[in-house]
């Protein structure tokens, strides 16, 4: 199966933030990086982008099966079916199943491409693998 | 199937929604007189019994008098899961607590469980299930959550073994595939209607394996009691699991305290005591290791083959690895392993592949090495049958290893079993008797009464030496020991000991900490461990909890702590966890204090029942030292060099015998004066009795307890 998942050249990332604006705002309406899917942190030296692989780690330890993989590969959390134990966010390798207490299930990229299209500088690239 | 049902009783009702973690409601069900009521629990009652075992006792005791036997109408089967359970984001936060008065012990027992029962039963609106008086058929409950509904039906036709029943009324009570998860079912066995050591299984859908799974309630007999109260099973159906349901004071702090030992989980587990490869068996290669594993009656704490039952065996053949085995949800820690495709070679389910939920260490030490079986696919096949037939596979490894001992001893015979040749190792005569009591047939029923009534029987028809059956029979007020030899471990011979149910590993577990590392080497630092852990593990089933979490992972800097062996940042998960849930703030101080309102309080219920002094916590002097002749001389070099540096006595010259009888006074006598200062600590007096001046200060000196205690003080 083809994987679509979200690259990153941290090199290329100046630390605007961009991304996370339009990642909160496309799914939550407002404009808060502690709800975006993709997160930005200033390093000393570089800025750190939290992204998601979709590995599928999160798939594996999940008790309902309410991660599952889409017809492009891309993990996507059914919350009907998720009963909001965040075992994802603590087995996720890379950090990147977000968890936000105003929400009652966690959530996560689904590789949709809206930080690409918003990021000056070309450090995030939707691959397809 | 369901078209036979009978509807004998329906009760509606509003589902009233959880606040705080309660709904502070108990459901109250008469099987005999077809009667379904609810009762508001007063706030005195919360205050003082917190929930789970607190609330089983309080109800329980209500429920009885002194003269209540285990069969009798009033006897209640009372289970409540506590106010942190049914939390999704902590790991082991699912555990039901079920109490009643025991066929094994004629006193209270508590047992904890997971599966979904306990949280789906507070979801539906009841913080608690009282179940009492006898049905004239065999009936189930129907507890509906969804549409507000509770029945009492018969259930002529289904089956009884737990596996096909809780698949049966998985299937009869979800509309479709998808809501089988929102079901949770009570089954016993048929071997529960033949013998004392019944279980109950409770269930969860493994929607990847999709089958109903077991877990179970497994000491004293609650099978036994469910099945002579007519109870084919109880079926709790719930709305869909969400993470809020408790309606939590402060659902932040539970979510950060949960992802906290997720992570730590994820990344320290595979280091630390790989649970969620191979579940609780991880212990089987540390008791080997360090001479505790039960061999041939708790003879032995090692043997030759015991290899042959290793983890790596479980891990690389037998359990399925890669699965998500929690017995509720968010459990990381992924205990509830299981076997798969398991084609069992005996009994009336001979060539059916099945699930087997475990086998845990408790199995594989009590049916295995106890019994001097080391073959894992025996252990796996037993397993299966005690969970389906609904026994207790702790009390069945442990009398059936006195059972066996007895017959190499010539205490029993081939007559006497039936034609049984029941000696340590013998796999086939232990499916034999297994099978047996499934039909309450030959000896196997004799077995399945326990060791307690074994006893009485060697001694009463086939002439054996009371004394002896004493010595070697490892029960304590009628309930079997769990499988840790604790030979070299005074302050286990005391945590078994001084138990308010019976010897158990669920209130103390002090083996590594007192003989691996010496961590508590004066009576007063013993009695202070007796104190602190039977109290802080009580805690576990006031909330609803399992232990687990607390301390088969840690976190990474724990040895730098003040006091590793209690695991200070998780007891401080904990404290957060009830903030989270309740909106009180407590200390460790005040965790102990609560449980020792509820463990006083059960004691006390335990004298008003006919045991809990003194003489009912004394041990067989198996779990404490050499017995015989051949268990002196196994391990001679170490029991010499205690003559000489601990008692002062010049081994030279004496015979195994004299050297018995000197090691035998000296371990008893340690044994009494640990037995003053537990209870010196404890607050009780030097009879066991817990004082006047104990219970005011707990705020216990209920008007009943000092009615209690005042005769014995």
């Amino acid at each position: 199966m083809r994987v679509k998942r979200l690259v990153k050249d941290e090199s290329k990332c100046i630390g605007c933030g961009k991304c996370e604006e339009v990642c909160s705002q496309a799914y939550f309406k407002e404009k808060n990086p502690e709800k975006s899917r993709v997160r930005v942190k200033g390093m000393e030296k570089w800025n750190k982008l939290t992204i998601c692989t979709q590995c599928g780690a999160c798939m594996e330890v999940c008790p309902t099966q309410a991660l599952k993989r889409d017809k492009n590969g891309v993990v996507k959390l059914n919350k009907n079916d998720c009963v909001g134990c965040f075992m994802c966010v603590g087995f996720c390798p890379e950090d990147a199943m977000m968890q936000h207490d105003d929400e009652r299930e966690p959530f996560k990229c689904i590789a949709c491409g809206l930080c690409v299209d918003a990021c000056p500088t070309g450090a995030l690239k939707i691959i397809e693998y | 199937m369901r078209n036979k049902h009978k509807i004998l009783m329906e009760y509606k009702y509003k589902p009233k929604a959880l606040k705080h973690g309660y709904t502070d409601k108990m459901l109250y069900v008469n099987v005999g007189e077809n009667k379904i009521e609810e009762k508001d629990i007063p706030e005195e009652v919360k205050e003082k019994f917190i929930g789970g075992k607190g609330y089983g006792m309080r109800y329980l005791w209500d429920a009885v008098n002194p003269d209540t036997k285990w069969d009798s109408e009033e006897n209640e089967i009372v289970m409540s899961a506590g106010p942190i359970a049914g939390i999704t984001q902590y790991p082991g936060t699912g555990k039901t607590l079920v109490c009643s008065i025991s066929p094994m012990t004629d006193i209270p027992i508590d047992s904890n469980v997971g599966g979904y029962v306990g949280p789906y039963l507070k979801f539906s609106g009841w913080d608690g299930l009282e179940i009492q008086g006898k049905a004239k058929e065999d009936v189930i409950i129907v507890i509906d959550g969804i549409e507000g509904k509770i029945t009492i039906e018969t259930a002529p036709e289904e089956e009884i073994d737990g596996h096909l029943l809780g698949e049966q009324l998985t299937e009869m009570y979800a509309k479709d595939e998808h809501e089988k998860r929102q079901i949770s079912v009570i089954t016993a066995g048929t071997a529960a209607e033949h013998t004392r050591m019944g279980i109950l299984n409770f269930s969860f859908y493994d929607i990847r394996r999709k089958v109903a799974r077991l877990k179970q309630a497994g000491r004293g007999g609650l099978g036994t009691i469910l099945r002579n109260k007519k109870v084919k099973g109880v079926v709790v159906k719930s709305k869909p699991v969400k993470g809020d349901l408790n309606n939590p004071f402060d659902q932040s702090i539970i979510n950060k305290t949960g992802i906290k030992l997720h992570k730590e989980i994820a990344n320290h587990d595979h280091e630390q005591n790989n649970m969620h490869k191979i579940g609780t068996a991880a212990l089987i290669d540390t008791m080997i290791e360090f001479d505790l594993l039960p061999v041939h009656n708790f003879q032995y704490g090692t043997h030759k083959d015991a290899v042959k039952m290793g983890n790596k065996v479980f891990i690389n053949k037998y359990l399925t690895q890669g699965m998500v085995d929690g017995c509720w949800y968010g459990c990381s820690l992924a205990c509830a392993k299981a076997v798969d495709n398991f084609e069992l070679k005996t009994g009336p389910y001979k060539g059916h592949k099945v699930v087997v939920d475990g086998p845990e260490y408790e199995n594989a030490a009590g049916l295995g090495a106890n019994c001097g079986i080391f073959n894992p696919e025996t252990i796996i096949e037993l397993n299966f049958y005690c969970d389906t037939y609904g026994i207790d596979t702790i009390s069945y490894g442990t009398s059936t290893a006195f059972a066996m001992e007895c017959f190499e001893r010539g205490i029993i015979n081939k007559e006497i079993t039936g034609g049984l040749e029941l000696k340590f190792g013998n796999e086939e005569a232990s499916l034999k008797l297994i099978h047996q009591m499934s039909k309450g047939e030959g000896f196997g029923k004799v077995v399945g009464q326990g060791i307690h009534k074994m006893k009485e029987i060697f001694a009463e028809e086939h002439g054996a030496d009371p004394e002896f059956l004493f010595d070697i029979g490892t029960e304590q007020k009628g309930l079997e020991y769990a499988e840790y030899v604790c030979k070299e471990s005074l302050a286990q011979q005391g945590g078994f000991g001084f138990t308010n149910k019976g010897p158990q590993h669920d209130e103390a577990w002090l083996i590594v900490m007192d003989m691996v590392n010496n961590q508590i080497p004066t009576f007063e630092d013993k009695a202070e461990a007796l104190h602190y852990y039977p109290m802080f593990r009580t805690w576990f089933g006031l909330l609803g909890l399992c232990k687990l979490p607390w301390n088969d992972i840690v976190p990474e800097e724990n040895d730098k702590t003040d006091e590793p062996a209690k695991i200070p940042e998780h007891v401080q998960n904990y404290l957060d966890l009830y903030y989270g849930i309740t909106g009180q703030t407590i200390t460790p101080d005040d965790m102990v204090r609560q449980s020792e309102k509820v463990y006083n309080f059960q004691r006390v219920f335990n004298i008003r029942m006919g045991k809990g002094l003194r003489a009912n916590d004394k041990s067989p002097y198996r779990m404490m030292g050499p017995v015989t002749k051949e268990e002196y001389e196994s391990r001679q070099e170490r029991y010499d060099t205690q003559l000489k540096e601990k008692i002062g006595v010049d081994p030279e010259g004496k015979t195994t015998e004299e050297k018995i009888k000197i090691l035998r006074e000296f371990r008893y006598d340690q044994y009494e004066q640990l037995t003053d200062a537990v209870y010196k600590r404890r607050g009780w007096s030097s009879n066991g009795v817990p004082t006047k001046e104990k219970l005011q200060d707990l705020g216990m000196d209920l008007p009943e307890v000092l009615e209690v205690i005042e005769k014995h003080l």
